[in-house]
């Protein structure tokens, strides 16, 4: 029989290379994003301070219409008085979705398209993408509103963060050239906003990391869940190949 | 009147169930009393684990469809109600949407096995032509279930594959209005693919997984060596002498198969329900829109090599309907193996070694054409696709001739080693 295992070995390492070889380029030419961004959405606190930044600032315009209040204030250990007087501007009901009060008739002539619902922004998208997005707004005056976005490019969404961010430009090619060794940005600030460079990508993150939870409310309850059922099944598993080797004793 | 006692002496209530149905001989035929061979390895785990998975969509599916709505305004927010308000909705859903793609990586397997083997060789063609049915169901199951959620990509998604039948000359493309029953993709359509999904494909599904075992259990199980171990039974008792009860000895054996199973399964559920973006897709995170085209129209992973194939045939005489014949081929051959192996041997063990270098360059033309079927077209992928198109083809079209030319070893009469 060993010829034919080797040769089976052969070729499935054959095989092996061409797959590594084959998807080596594929995941390398992923979109390029000007910023990395890992979501953390067991970190609480920042999620909850993303949940205070998306609805002091988002959710004027952009509704979350598959999550409730109420879950949003279960899952993130919001007591109910503070969701209410904090987080509650459209509803007083707890059970509601979480739906913006703009009408969508008017966001679409104001805007060219009614500001999309952002529950599942970071599943469709990716919250790194999300991040990426709110840091890469820069000041075009071709623009009907002033600015533009690089990674949405033509954005019809003003630039609403300026304020905290302060506004930016495009570094010019001559620029780009020598400030690509010192950091990665392609921005250079023109004005200085409420908060620091550094204080307002924690606030992007922080915001991202809620966008995350939202897109998927049942991952840490799904990951808990997980762990649970694979130390049963390694359990389970050892025993039953136990019983298995039993049971084939007599057979020769 | 008296009724005839039952051969199998059972008294009690299980006498009483057996003077009036064949509980115990069903139960004797095709577990306690089947013989498999005892030589069986580890590609023989996927077809009991084919039908574990078969049983999880199953009944992952009967809890969906409580809460899903088969409407195109409503289709796609009940499937967020079940991600979301229904307890353990999300694992349900998960379950359900790696269960299709383990299914595929189950049942491409578990075809491999048959192939290397020569499972499907007399006198097995029927089991294999069921299975190749299976095979044939489940790509359209598989199709109509993706479209269910009514997300952006299973909008389109639905508009590829069904304008497919479009490219028929003539009548294609009133053919294409009377599938969607609409001008696009629309309600009328999702309502009559998810009467397919939840209905009339289970249906089939389930009735030819009965006819798969009825007829494997008629000729018995092929192993590894692809001996006939019903050539030499025990002169008293008529069992055969290399062969053991599938149950106990399967049965226990399956059950370790299905822990290591469950484990990658339920890991993949559990920790990465997106399968890396291949089991579900981005694109199909936002809802369907007539008027916003994916920056690429995939297929779900397990249809890229009939895609790839698809897009890799040149349109030719003013009409693309090759490619779609081509693809269809693809699966057609399938049927045919039984007949187009020409070799006095079964197994691979005992070809020679022209057998195993098509076999290897099957196998990569296949896994690189599942790789450009999800990839944007490009003019390498294009021509990589073509070359594959070309092996897998030759693959099959050749084989009567190198089967039968090529010199094989002789076949042991009995399985040579002792199993484990």
């Amino acid at each position: 029989m060993m010829p034919t295992k080797s040769i089976l070995k052969n070729s499935l390492k054959a095989l092996l290379a061409t797959a590594a070889l084959v998807a080596g380029p594929a995941l390398a030419s992923t979109h390029a994003l000007p910023y990395s961004f890992t979501p953390d959405t067991g970190n609480l606190a920042s999620v909850q301070r993303g949940a205070r930044n998306y609805m002091s600032y988002c959710s004027g315009c952009h509704s979350m219409r598959h999550l409730r209040y109420s879950r949003m204030a279960q899952d993130l250990q919001i007591p109910e008085d503070l969701l209410k007087a904090n987080l509650m501007f459209t509803s007083d009901k707890v059970g509601d979705h979480i739906l913006s009060a703009m009408p969508s008739d008017a966001a679409k002539n104001w805007f060219g398209q009614p500001p999309p619902d952002l529950t599942l922004e970071a599943r469709y998208r990716g919250a790194d993408w999300v991040y990426s997005y709110l840091l890469s707004f820069y000041v075009d005056s071709s623009r009907p509103l002033g600015t533009n976005n690089l990674v949405l490019p033509n954005a019809s969404m003003p630039n609403v963060l300026w304020e905290l961010q302060g506004l930016q430009v495009e570094k010019t090619a001559a620029h780009e050239g020598e400030a690509a060794h010192h950091e990665g940005s392609p921005f250079e600030a023109v004005t200085q906003g409420k908060l620091s460079a550094e204080e307002y990508q924690k606030w992007v993150a922080d915001t991202a990391n809620f966008m995350a939870y939202a897109a998927e409310p049942g991952r840490a309850q799904r990951v808990s869940t997980g762990f649970k059922v694979l130390l049963f099944l390694f359990v389970f598993t050892i025993l039953a190949y136990l019983m298995k080797r039993e049971w084939w004793r007599d057979v020769h | 009147m008296a009724i005839v006692p039952n051969p199998h002496k059972t008294t009690g209530f299980l006498g009483w169930i057996d003077d009036r149905f064949p509980l115990t001989k069903l139960w004797k035929d095709h577990l306690s009393e089947y013989y498999a061979p005892k030589n069986f390895n580890f590609w023989y785990y996927f077809g009991s684990l084919a039908l574990l998975v078969l049983v999880n969509q199953l009944l992952t599916g009967i809890w969906l469809v409580m809460h899903y709505k088969p409407d195109a305004a409503q289709a796609w927010d009940s499937v967020e109600y079940i991600m979301r308000d229904v307890p353990w909705g999300n694992v349900l859903r998960y379950l359900h949407s790696t269960g299709a793609s383990a299914f595929f990586i189950v049942v491409y397997l578990h075809m491999f096995r048959g192939l290397i083997y020569g499972s499907h060789r007399k006198p097995r063609e029927l089991i294999w032509i069921f299975g190749c049915l299976i095979f044939l169901a489940l790509m359209a199951e598989a199709f109509c279930g993706y479209v269910l959620p009514w997300g952006n990509m299973s909008f389109w998604g639905a508009q590829v594959i069904i304008n497919l039948f479009g490219t028929i000359p003539f009548i294609g493309p009133d053919l294409v209005i009377w599938i969607q029953g609409d001008f696009i993709p629309a309600d009328a359509t999702l309502n009559r693919l998810f009467s397919f999904h939840v209905i009339a494909l289970p249906f089939v599904l389930v009735g030819l997984v009965v006819a798969h075992l009825i007829a494997l259990h008629e000729v018995g199980s092929n192993n590894p060596e692809g001996i006939d171990i019903k050539k030499h039974k025990d002169p008293v008792t008529h069992i055969p002498l290399d062969g053991i009860p599938f149950h106990p000895y399967y049965t226990v054996k399956d059950v370790v198969g299905v822990g290591v199973f469950l484990m990658i399964f339920l890991g993949i559920v559990f920790f990465a329900p997106d399968g890396g973006g291949y089991f579900l897709e981005k694109p199909n995170f936002t809802p369907a829109n007539p008027l916003a085209t994916p920056e690429h129209i995939t297929p779900a992973w397990y249809f890229g090599a009939f895609y790839a194939m698809l897009r890799a045939t040149p349109s030719f005489a003013g009409t693309q309907i090759w490619g779609v014949i081509v693809m269809g081929a693809a699966v057609v051959i399938l049927f045919f193996l039984p007949w187009l192996d020409r070799s006095p041997v079964k197994s691979i063990r005992y070809k020679g070694p022209i057998f195993k270098l098509w076999v290897g360059a099957f196998v990569i033309s296949f896994v690189l054409l599942n790789y450009y079927g999800m990839q944007p077209p490009s003019p390498t992928g294009t021509l990589i696709s073509q070359l594959c198109t070309v092996v897998y083809f030759l693959f099959f079209l050749l084989m009567p001739i190198y089967t039968k030319r090529e010199k094989t070893k002789p076949v042991p009469e009995r399985v040579p080693h002792d199993a484990h």
